[in-house]
């Protein structure tokens, strides 16, 4: 039996590869290695989720009636009975309370996108903590941001689709950001709704953006990010026998196959079960879009909650100055485009630029694949922590009205707080991550110097108290020692000999100015001279004190024994 | 007693608002009456005043608000008040249901105002929760949330949770306008629309059809779940399977 199905398997591999040579190429792939780390998942979390929005979508793309033609709701759902709604409402109900597994699949789709943001922003994160963005790997950090960006419009778009109040009104606020653009803004609006607000072209070129669009740029892009994995090769994690030519891990073939195959059940299991547990987007209690009521509680999806929370935190006046201007007759809304579109667009632009930003501080062009530890990089740590900061206050401030309630607290005072905070606190987290960091710098030094304590404390015959410290092994010496001591950038005087100014010197003088921000404060690791120095005494140290801890154990099991003989004694 | 009610109700020119009303009124007796005074003047006189006339600045008259507010406001815990603050939050009563129609009928002795409603009025199975939904959403949603799960007012003051309170409670709120709450009398919203609104949110008792509910205030709790309980299982599964079998 076995034979037999390894005679058919190697015939019909045999035929394919006769006709595509395509024993190569997996021979190719099989063999590529991938080092082993917890956080090298995040990026496939996000993948697995697009995987499982891809099938559930399908599902739902089979019920689902893109029209905003206007029918009465006689179906399952009794508190809806007579209520007028969109075909797109209404087959969304449909969809939720008559189609088998309908209402499962949709809140398997719904929670899928709300995984599929997190995962790509944590593994965002991961990869600007531990450097992962610096060359050769920038141009993919540039494509990760757009899937990103992607991932947030495919998100919104489908998020709209129900046409509920709760959607809908989101869309009105999206309506109000794009007619705060000066000049084009009403022209766009009517463009994008076919018409003054609602109107009735929307839903279905929401669903075609949806469904057709988004998914098939993000595809696209998935397949140009893995390709591009696969040319850079993976980063690793700095540890001995790893270097910037190497990859040190396991091939994809059977161990990543079997791993990365395992672990897709997994996502789609833990996904299966949340969404067979939590009700998400309720439609059913929002109802049907009706311009007119706003519920409380009306929040986008969190990954949208950072714009709506700038449009909760901008002030109409700033110190007794409005911020809505009219100019010959034009209203100008500082107070809407600040917010929705110039805070978004600088936050963005700077995600998206950063690689270049450290590298005009680094001044380096050499191809990094050994990751940092962040403690190594505290000004890289820090303005990750700060803008982490920026994002969470914004993300709180748009979800007020439920903290203000769930707290106790007054909504009033809260956004006061949050509109100071969003100043003084990132510079503040930028501060406080730079000094830990750098602590933790100092403690590797420290470590690799003089070993770890043991907490062995011995007395020196001349009554000197010592702590016996035991030398850490080769790899946790290396790990403490591997990174590069980046200096300032030097750069060339702005005459030359000849008193002729040279070209180029303002640009070569910011990224000094950069440079300095990064690199001026900073610990150096252990040389190899302090290194060598610090062993040598230590060898010395080292003997003499064990020899006085053997003394010091050997005393007090000397006063032991004459402490159980007097007690002995006693007893007699 | 009440030819004294009928005659207020002519003068003021609420003959509207009292029609429905005095049950509590009519079947109390004078008993009941100077039990109720009793007790308020032990209970509720150090804010309001002995003839329930009010304090500018710390509590209000009494005098017209009726059996309905008394049985809301003492029926939730709300009052006596156990500490100051931007409003009365709901809490277990401190009276029994007896007590309460004491208090009503002498508040109600003070003046015409809205009774407390029949069992018949606030009876759930007798409205329509389709016609209810639509109602709450054009008058309660934006304080309440889609389905009266609570929501935050300005300065620390709140739109409670309606998922526990009771038909007759609710009612009562929307005759009387509690706290921050306006007042929604028979002419905003009829009696009818009043028990379909009771009926729409009694039908939210039955639970979510999708699961449990997350507490039904929308997209932020659920966004919450999601990173926590979702990216924090699956990232525990990743470092299950990124663990070395060394």
């Amino acid at each position: 039996m076995g034979a037999k199905v390894n005679t058919a398997a190697a015939g019909t591999a045999n035929f394919v590869d006769d006709r595509t040579s395509i024993g190569g190429f997996v021979k190719f792939f099989a063999r590529k290695l991938f080092p082993d780390h917890w956080s090298f998942m995040l990026g496939e979390i996000a993948l697995y989720a697009f995987i499982v929005l891809l099938l559930s979508g399908v599902f739902l793309t089979a019920f689902f009636v893109p029209s905003m033609e206007t029918v009465e709701y006689e179906g399952a759902f009794e508190t809806m009975h007579g209520v007028e709604m969109t075909k797109a409402f209404e087959s969304t109900l449909h969809t939720s309370f008559e189609v088998p597994g309908g209402l499962l699949i949709r809140q398997i789709h719904h929670w899928s996108a709300l995984l599929f943001l997190a995962a790509i922003m944590t593994h965002m994160c991961r990869v600007f903590f531990t450097g992962a963005f610096r060359k050769p790997r920038e141009l993919n950090w540039l494509v990760g941001f757009t899937l990103m960006v992607l991932g947030l419009a495919a998100g919104f778009t489908g998020y709209s689709l129900p046409d509920d109040v709760l959607s809908g009104n989101g869309l009105r606020i999206i309506d109000g950001v794009v007619k705060s653009i000066p000049i084009i803004g009403s022209y766009t609006s009517y463009w994008l709704f076919g018409g003054e607000f609602p109107g009735t072209a929307l839903i279905p070129r929401l669903f075609t953006a949806h469904i057709l669009l988004v998914p098939g740029l993000i595809l696209a892009l998935i397949a140009v990010h893995l390709f591009l994995v696969f040319l850079h090769k993976h980063t690793q994690y700095p540890g001995g026998g790893k270097t910037d030519r190497n990859v040190v891990g396991l091939p994809l073939f059977p161990v990543y196959t079997a791993k990365a195959g395992g672990f897709f059940f997994v996502v789609f299991g833990v996904i299966a079960l949340v969404a067979a547990l939590f009700t998400i987007n309720p439609v059913w209690n929002y109802g049907p879009y009706d311009p007119s009521p706003v519920s409380a509680g009306t929040q986008p999806d969190w990954y949208i909650l950072f714009v709506d929370g700038a449009l909760r935190l901008m002030p109409g006046w700033i110190f007794g100055i409005p911020m809505e201007w009219e100019i010959f007759g034009y209203t100008l809304s500082m107070n809407i485009l600040t917010p929705a579109l110039i805070m978004p667009g600088l936050f963005f632009g700077f995600i998206a630029l950063y690689p270049w930003i450290e590298k005009w501080a680094t001044g380096d062009r050499g191809e990094k694949h050994v990751l940092d530890r962040p403690r190594n990089v505290p000004v890289r740590t820090g303005i990750g922590v700060a803008t982490i900061t920026f994002y969470v206050i914004l993300v709180l401030e748009g979800s007020n009205d439920i903290v203000a309630n769930l707290f106790h607290l007054s909504l009033n005072d809260l956004t006061i707080f949050f509109q100071w905070a969003i100043f003084i606190l990132p510079p503040i987290m930028f501060w406080v991550t730079r000094r830990i960091c750098m602590g933790l710098q100092r403690k590797d030094r420290e470590l690799v110097l003089h070993g770890h304590e043991t907490g062995t404390i011995v007395r020196h015959e001349n009554g000197e108290y010592i702590e016996v410290h035991s030398p850490l092994s080769e790899q946790e010496v290396w790990l403490r020692v591997q990174h590069e001591d980046i200096a300032p950038l030097e750069i060339a005087p702005e005459y030359n000999e000849h008193g002729v100014r040279r070209k180029g010197y303002r640009w070569d003088r910011f990224k000094q100015a950069l440079s300095r921000f990064y690199y001026e404060d900073r610990i150096s690791p252990v040389t190899k001279a302090e290194f060598d120095e610090a062993q040598h005494h230590h060898d010395h140290g080292h003997a003499e004190a064990d020899i006085q801890a053997a003394d010091a154990k050997d005393a007090d099991k000397r006063l032991t024994e004459e402490w159980d003989k007097v007690e002995d004694e006693a007893s007699k | 007693m009440l030819l004294v009610l009928v005659l207020l109700a002519l003068i003021t020119g609420v003959a509207a608002v009292a029609a429905p009303s005095a049950t509590a009124a009519d079947t109390a007796s004078a008993d009941d009456v100077a039990a109720g005074e009793a007790l308020f003047a032990a209970n509720c006189a150090s804010c309001h005043g002995l003839d329930a006339q009010g304090q500018d600045g710390v509590a209000p008259s009494l005098v017209g608000v009726g059996a309905a507010a008394v049985d809301f406001q003492v029926g939730t815990g709300r009052m006596p008040m156990q500490a100051s603050g931007p409003q009365a939050p709901a809490k277990p009563a401190q009276f029994d249901q007896d007590q309460i129609n004491q208090l009503a009928a002498w508040v109600a002795s003070l003046g015409a105002g809205p009774a407390i409603p029949t069992a018949e009025q606030v009876d759930p199975s007798l409205g329509d929760a389709a016609n209810g939904m639509e109602v709450f959403r054009t008058n309660c949603a934006m304080c309440h949330g889609s389905i009266g799960g609570g929501g935050a007012l300005t300065q620390g003051k709140f739109a409670p949770s309606l998922l526990e309170t009771t038909p007759t409670h609710i009612y009562e709120a929307m005759l009387t306008g509690p706290q921050s709450m306006p007042v929604f009398n028979d002419a905003n919203i009829t009696p009818e629309h009043k028990r379909d609104v009771i009926a729409y949110l009694d039908a939210q008792s039955a639970g979510s059809p999708g699961g449990l509910s997350l507490g039904a205030i929308g997209p932020v709790s659920e966004g919450l779940w999601a990173w926590l309980v979702l990216l924090g299982l699956i990232i525990g599964a990743t470092v299950w399977v990124g663990a070395r079998s060394s």
